[in-house]
């Protein structure tokens, strides 16, 4: 990690940038490789949200095992954001709600949001980039 | 007005190049400026130089490597990504280039836009 932390561009810029999680963790590879963009992009100390939305909601499950499926397992990793200084994560409602999920659930904490909160947020944001 | 685009799906199974194509080619014409591409998943495809399409459809790596040769737009190609997927130095087509993620969030940082294309 340490040779992360130097990593910059130079301008000094700060933005904002949110990371919009919309599919579940296995099936396809947006959420694995999503989560390397956001590693890199912490690594640029900018200021990154998280946000898990739709079947993007079950990255953050408990109980995750993907043996079965012969596919790394990358669960963990989202334990680890908060190493990165990334600990902004939001979770939608009602992705939570159509799902039968909890906070309980969920690996790590969060900030659960009804979508008219999560509009603002995301208006506030100078980048969003959906995985 | 600096646009950066994001080419997240490969080419012809999905509309996303095209479509990201489609909009470099529009904004270039308007007077805007493209400094940068990437492409990251599968849009690492597009970089490869082996695709050979039929000769009455478009050729889409091709025609990235026209435009980048036309407005000098730099068509960056994700390593950990490209790796995965066989797509190396060997087999890039014309003005593709593979380098790290950090070029991606480069232009979140310094363009007024970065839009993305994919599923």
């Amino acid at each position: 990690m340490s040779d992360m932390d130097e990593m910059e561009d130079g301008s000094g810029i700060v933005k904002k940038f949110m990371f919009l999680n919309r599919k579940a963790p296995h099936g396809t590879v947006y959420a694995l490789e999503g989560l390397e963009v956001v590693l890199i992009t912490a690594a640029f100390d900018q200021d990154v949200s998280m946000v898990f939305t739709d079947d993007g909601v079950y990255q953050l499950m408990k109980g995750i095992d993907s043996k079965g499926i012969e596919v790394k397992d990358f669960s963990k990793t989202y334990r680890a954001l908060e190493g990165y200084d990334i600990e902004k994560l939001y979770v939608d409602q009602a992705s939570m709600d159509a799902r039968g999920l909890t906070e309980d659930d969920l690996i790590v904490d969060v900030t659960v949001l009804a979508v008219d909160e999560m509009a603002n947020l995301m208006a506030e944001q100078d980048v969003v980039i959906s995985f | 007005m600096q646009f950066g685009i994001l080419v997240n799906e490969g080419p012809y199974s999905h509309q996303a190049s095209d479509s990201a194509f489609l909009f470099a080619r529009a904004a270039l014409e308007k007077g805007y400026k493209v400094p940068r591409v990437f492409f990251y998943h599968d849009g690492v495809y597009n970089a490869s130089r082996l695709a050979t399409p039929p000769q009455d459809d478009r050729n889409v790596g091709a025609r990235w490597s026209k435009l980048a040769a036309d407005h000098g737009v730099d068509l960056v190609v994700c390593v950990a990504a490209a790796q995965r997927r066989g797509i190396t130095d060997g087999v890039l087509g014309d003005n593709f280039r593979i380098s790290g993620l950090g070029q991606l969030v480069e232009m979140g940082i310094q363009y007024d836009r970065l839009v993305t294309f994919g599923d």
